[in-house]
């Protein structure tokens, strides 16, 4: 079973869980923006939650079904419509062979995930069959998708007819908002910034700026000023720090961004709220940031991703 | 000077080992005996590890283990560091041409140093480098340290475009543009050896902890 891209005004990229182990030579863990998402997209089709997907972001994206089959749609910021009917996100859906599937920006999230059942095919370049777009290489000849690429589906877990109208409830989600308030672990170069600046971080709105992409949200807001101005040998950093150039406004090290970085940070986005933060949208959310701890943040990750499976419902056993 | 080895985290999916405050070559080589010790043997859950100048960060997945237990774990590795012998780096020569179209900036290095550009070529290549990490571009290799003879410092405006297999130099450090990219280092010579190709296997010529000896070619 596949699908062919119609028309692609956004950025629709193959994305996997990741491609784990190459850091150390610089090269991006890449993945989705919205891991979440990702993994609940995966689950509703009946996949591992490891499999490759489409990511859906920045504009229009048209799919039509090249034979029957099963997708499922998980994540925000877009309507989705197949054949003629519009249809709420985090569910899984029958289509048939030739029906076209719209996916419409709205305006209350960024991310969204395409899977298929039986997963997204294709050849894993350096471990990973998700996309470095910076590197040119993986998913599907390293760039975006367009008009006219057929995107190929493996074998579904179980028949199409068991996999079909399974949803995710809103009360297993995050706590996607359009202001939300996120979690962060503070430190390693916490030190770097006085009292002062880390009050303004956590008492302050911060807005994402037009120029963030999936390397790094750009936040812009009151300024956090470095107290120590020794500057910092780089280090290795993860999807999730907060750099703090010598501008002052922060920037979050997102899915493809750089593995090692020189300036300091302020502190790192709780997993649990990666995906939260991910969905903000430039320009319009409001963000506020908490402090918490690594041991409550590693709770509340567990809580959000531990049993998902067991959390969709199926039309046979649910509340269908 | 001993620097007490600090743990810290970096959010709740990394830990970071902080074994120094300066990049210097022995510092260098307790980050990368620490690595091949964890790499060696890794507990389930940690999915890699980044050496850099002065530290190493390790990612690990919070759903298989708790901040507790990897900092514990971490520890007794941290005591065995100083029990293993540390591993031999592997020695890889690069042949290379410099100075003209392959190095614009030699001539300008050399006249900041107030030197010929055939004592910036002979100092340049006289000594082996260690690739104290690698990052900005997958497979860009920070090597050092530079004689301090002829250590300059980045260019003011980095270049929109400098070509695959040039080899420059900026501060105390010298490096190999391994894609096409923008750089702000000086371009000193150009190598034609392939240092990326996300189609082979392995992809990368060179891992953190080599050392890298130029070989002119002219």
């Amino acid at each position: 079973m596949s699908l062919e891209v119609l028309d692609a005004s956004g950025l629709a990229t193959i994305q996997d869980s990741g491609r784990k182990g190459w850091r150390r030579f610089g090269v991006p863990i890449s993945g989705p923006m919205d891991i979440f998402a990702f993994c609940a997209a995966n689950l509703l089709a009946g996949n591992p939650a490891s499999f490759a997907v489409l990511e859906i972001g920045l504009g229009e994206l048209t799919f039509r079904a090249l034979q029957d089959c099963i997708i499922a749609v998980a994540g925000s910021g877009y309507h989705l419509s197949i054949y003629l009917w519009d249809f709420p996100l985090w569910s899984s859906f029958f289509v048939r062979g030739g029906w076209a599937i719209h996916f419409n920006k709205s305006h209350d999230g960024m991310w969204a995930y395409l899977a298929i059942a039986g997963g997204v095919q294709g050849r894993p370049v350096i471990g990973s069959q998700s996309t470095c777009l910076r590197g040119a290489f993986g998913g599907l000849e390293g760039r975006r998708l367009q008009a006219g690429d057929r995107i190929l589906g493996g074998k579904p877990s179980r028949p199409l007819s068991h996999l079909a109208a399974r949803t995710l409830p809103v009360e297993a989600r995050p706590a996607y908002r359009v202001h939300p308030v996120i979690d962060i672990i503070l430190g390693p170069q916490t030190k770097h910034f006085g009292d002062e600046s880390l009050r303004t971080l956590l008492s302050s709105e911060y807005t994402v700026s037009l120029t963030s992409d999936r390397m790094g949200y750009r936040l812009a807001g009151p300024p956090l000023t470095q107290r120590d101005k020794t500057e910092l040998i780089s280090e290795g950093m993860t999807f999730g720090a907060m750099q703090v150039p010598a501008d002052g406004q922060p920037i979050v090290t997102m899915a493809d961004g750089p593995t090692t970085g020189g300036y300091p940070k302020i502190g790192a986005v709780a997993s649990a709220d990666l995906p939260v933060l991910a969905q903000c949208m430039p320009d319009k959310s409001r963000i506020r940031f908490r402090a918490t701890t690594v041991a409550e943040a590693q709770q509340k990750y567990r809580t959000l991703m531990n049993g998902l499976e067991n959390r969709i419902l199926n039309p046979e056993y649910g509340e269908w | 000077m001993t620097f007490k080895p600090k743990i810290v985290p970096l959010g709740d999916a990394a830990l970071l080992v902080q074994l120094g405050d300066e990049i210097n070559v022995e510092i260098n080589h307790r980050v990368q005996t620490l690595a091949a010790l964890i790499d060696s043997a890794p507990l389930d859950g940690v999915i890699e590890t980044v050496p850099a100048y002065s530290t190493l960060l390790i990612h690990y997945d919070p759903l298989v283990l708790t901040d507790s237990q990897i900092r514990t774990w971490v520890r007794t590795k941290l005591v065995h560091m100083d029990e293993t012998e540390s591993r031999k780096p592997r020695q890889i020569e690069v042949p290379l041409r410099y100075g003209g179209e392959y190095g614009p900036d030699l001539e300008s290095v050399a006249a900041y140093h107030g030197l010929h550009p055939e004592d910036v070529i002979r100092i340049h290549s006289e000594k082996p480098y260690v690739i104290y990490m690698m990052g900005f571009t997958p497979g860009f290799p920070y090597m050092g340290k530079l004689h301090d003879a002829i250590a300059t410092p980045r260019l003011e405006t980095p270049r929109k475009h400098v070509p695959a297999g040039t080899v420059a130099i900026a501060g105390s450090q010298t490096g190999i543009y391994p894609v096409d990219s923008p750089g702000g280092w000086r371009l000193i010579g150009w190598t034609s050896l392939q240092l990326f190709d996300p189609k082979s296997e392995p992809p990368f010529l060179f891992s953190p902890g080599d050392e890298v000896r130029f070989v002119v070619e002219y």
